[in-house]
């Protein structure tokens, strides 16, 4: 098991070694001249010339494509054109408000959407069954960014129960400590006995989670839907019946743990692709991550900041298969014991 | 057999079952009376489809339902009629007194838990018992369907394990019940090969010896039944077309059907001598289509105009000797020659 982990954790570098190279060359390669689009068409020859040897765009490219390597390996993913500002120690502040939006969409979607995919199958070809699927159908035809506005509208602007974007209370005043904030929440609730910023953050999260969260949970719904309805016609499914073992009982741990094994993939899947909802998610309900600033670094042309973004997605999208990979083979005890 | 007063444990009087199915109304079983006694091995003989497993599901109402239906009939086990029981009933029922044990030891068993969880898991369910305890005895059940190095094996999974081990650990599985009373062993060696089939069948016949109970053995190989049975029922197309004790059926074998099984057993030249018979010929009918009339008639060689028209009234050749056959007589005729 040790050794297996081990394994898929060497075979994660070449892969992330040609993430790095297609983002330095899908950059390099594009047509046009970087620092003229990056500057602008105003921009005059002396101002290009100086950008391009600060970019060390005049190099041969393979010197370029070292140097830059070189680079990302100590973590070094250059300057932000916009801010100046370091694109790793951006990344590093924004992205624990993009994972955390990122898990609870994940756990809102793998919750509900293996229990509704559950109940749907074992209440199969009911009214209960039609509409759960319709809704998963509605679910995932459903825009990101339209969801998240009619949310707003319905949650914020008109019943007024939940804020439209943000992720505390700016009345608090609140000086993060991980920038997570329901763990920081958490934190203060232990530390000052106060519970308002935890509140407050899950407040804040409710909407995004649902928006980013809905596309996912269809998709994980309909899948544990027809993994189960596989499962339960198989014999040991029988067996377990036949041995007495209560109804409930076979369901949830004879048929469900088998039934997972297709699911589980769906949702590493999943969640590699969350995160370009979370770029709609985030601009629509104005939250501080990765997503939102990548947006704005496209529209900027901030190819640096563009660059490092896409790394950062990808290498998170690789770690998710890898925890997805270990979780498979806890599950599947063909694959743990080979 | 000799003990004629034995009391009875099963009984299933006049079952009709049938499928609704996208096609129509498949009768997968029909009129169909079946008594197990106590102590005893009854076995249920018949090809692919003739309606054993939807039998022998109706008893512990495992068959899926919908799409099947009891159309009439009843199954009373100790006197209870099982098909008036509540769903909790029948669940409480399962493991307790009747318990299964299935062909495919390949997909019978759960892939994801190791086999001594799986019977442990019995164990905890009707007796109460802690997971130690539970494990305990799935190490002693293990000893008992001698699989060797219990202690090892109980933390294999399936697939770690041979067909035949696996066939053993089912077998324990449907052991770990509290007060055995009736075992369904659906076709328990056809997935395994000639020498483990002989083992199961062996430890199949040991273990009567040991526990007091009543076996209901369905297969479609007329040497399992000659080994293991003590009586026999031969099933085609959902009906009952013949029942005896072992003996009187491989003596006098009245149904024209029940002859073609035994003359395909190659270690049989005794019924060689009916030379047409030697194989059934023809396919089994359409459960759909299929009429009023006796269903073996459209591949029977005795089959005469009645035959097609009605199915036939039991006729006894013996008091444990019954025969539903318009032309047994002939049947008895030409074997005599
Ligand atoms: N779930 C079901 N839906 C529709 N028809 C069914 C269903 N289960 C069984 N049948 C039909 O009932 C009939 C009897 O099937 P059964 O499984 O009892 O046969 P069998 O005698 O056990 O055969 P085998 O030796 O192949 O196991 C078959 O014609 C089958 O098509
Ligand atoms: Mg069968």
């Amino acid at each position: 098991m040790v050794k297996h982990i081990l394994k898929r954790l060497v075979l994660l570098l070449p892969t992330i070694l040609g993430v790095v190279t297609l983002v330095f060359f899908m950059i390099a390669l594009a047509p046009g001249d970087p620092a003229r689009v990056m500057l602008g068409e105003r921009a005059n020859a002396a101002q290009i010339a100086q950008l391009r040897a600060e970019l060390g765009l005049d190099e041969p490219l393979i010197k370029q494509y070292g140097l830059y390597l070189s680079r990302v390996v100590r973590f070094d993913l250059g300057k932000s054109i916009t801010s100046g500002q370091q694109v790793a120690e951006e990344i590093g502040k924004l992205f624990p408000a993009t994972i955390e939006l990122a898990f609870m969409a994940m756990i809102f979607a793998s919750v509900l959407g293996i229990l509704l995919g559950v109940t749907s199958a074992i209440k199969r070809n009911t009214w209960v069954d039609y509409t759960t699927m319709g809704g998963a159908l509605f679910g995932v035809s459903m825009p990101v960014f339209w969801l998240g506005l009619v949310l707003i509208m319905i949650f914020s602007v008109w019943l007024d129960l939940l804020p439209t974007g943000g992720r505390m209370n700016i009345r608090y005043y609140f000086t993060p400590i991980t920038n997570f904030y329901v763990i920081d929440g958490l934190i203060l609730l232990f530390k000052e006995g106060t519970a308002k910023y935890l509140v407050s953050a899950i407040q804040h999260l409710i909407l995004p989670t649902i928006a980013l969260g809905t596309i996912p949970l269809a998709i994980i719904a309909r899948t544990t839907r027809s993994s189960m309805l596989e499962v339960l016609q198989q014999d040991y499914i029988k067996t377990a019946r036949s041995a007495g073992i209560r109804e409930k009982r076979v369901i949830y741990r004879y048929a469900l743990r088998n039934a997972l094994l297709p699911v589980i993939t769906v949702i590493g899947i999943q969640f590699g692709l969350l995160l370009s909802g979370a770029i709609l998610t985030e601009t629509v309900f104005s939250w501080p991550g990765i997503g939102k600033w990548l947006y704005v670094a496209i529209g900027a042309r901030d190819y640096p900041s563009v660059q490092g973004g896409i790394i950062f997605i990808s290498v998170f999208f690789v770690l998710i298969n890898l925890v997805v990979d270990i979780l498979y083979s806890v599950v599947n005890p063909k694959i743990r014991l080979q | 057999m000799e003990t004629v007063k034995q009391e009875t444990l099963l009984e299933i009087d006049n079952l009709n079952f049938s499928f609704k199915t996208q096609r129509g109304l498949v009768r997968a079983v029909r009129d169909l009376s079946i008594t197990i006694k106590k102590g005893e091995t009854l076995t249920l003989v018949g090809e692919s489809g003739c309606g054993k497993s939807v039998t022998a599901h109706a008893i512990n109402q495992l068959n899926p339902m919908p799409p099947g239906r009891v159309d009439s009939g009843r199954i009373l086990f100790n006197g209870i009629d099982l098909l008036q029981l509540k769903k909790g009933e029948i669940e409480k029922m399962r493991g307790t007194q009747i318990s299964m044990i299935f062909q495919e030891p390949m997909t019978a068993l759960n892939p994801v838990f190791t086999v001594g969880s799986q019977i442990a898991d019995v164990f905890m369910t009707h007796q109460g018992m802690g997971k130690d305890e539970a494990m305990a005895r799935a190490v002693e059940l293990f000893h008992l369907v001698k699989i060797p190095a219990p202690e090892r094996r109980i933390h294999a999974y399936p697939h770690q394990l041979s067909g035949g081990m696996r066939q053993r650990a089912m077998i324990a599985m449907a052991l770990a019940s509290p007060e055995p009373g009736l075992m369904i062993a659906d076709e328990p060696t056809t997935a395994l090969d000639v020498t483990i089939q002989a083992q199961i069948l062996d430890l199949l016949g040991d273990l009567k010896q040991q526990i007091d109970m009543s076996i209901l053995l369905i297969t479609h190989d007329m040497g399992v039944v000659a080994e293991m049975a003590d009586r026999v029922v031969v099933m085609y197309a959902g009906r009952k077309v013949e029942e005896s004790d072992v003996n009187s059926i491989f003596n006098d074998p009245r149904h024209p059907y029940t002859l073609g099984l035994l003359n395909s057993l190659p270690s049989n030249p005794k019924y060689k001598q009916a030379k047409r018979l030697e194989a059934i010929t023809g396919t089994v009918p359409d459960l759909l289509t299929i009429g009023d009339g006796c269903p073996f008639a459209n591949r029977c060689a005795y089959a005469t105009d009645i035959c097609r028209s009605s199915f036939p009234s039991m006729s006894e050749i013996n008091k444990d000797h019954s025969v539903w056959c318009h032309n047994h007589e002939s049947v008895k005729r030409e074997k005599a020659q």
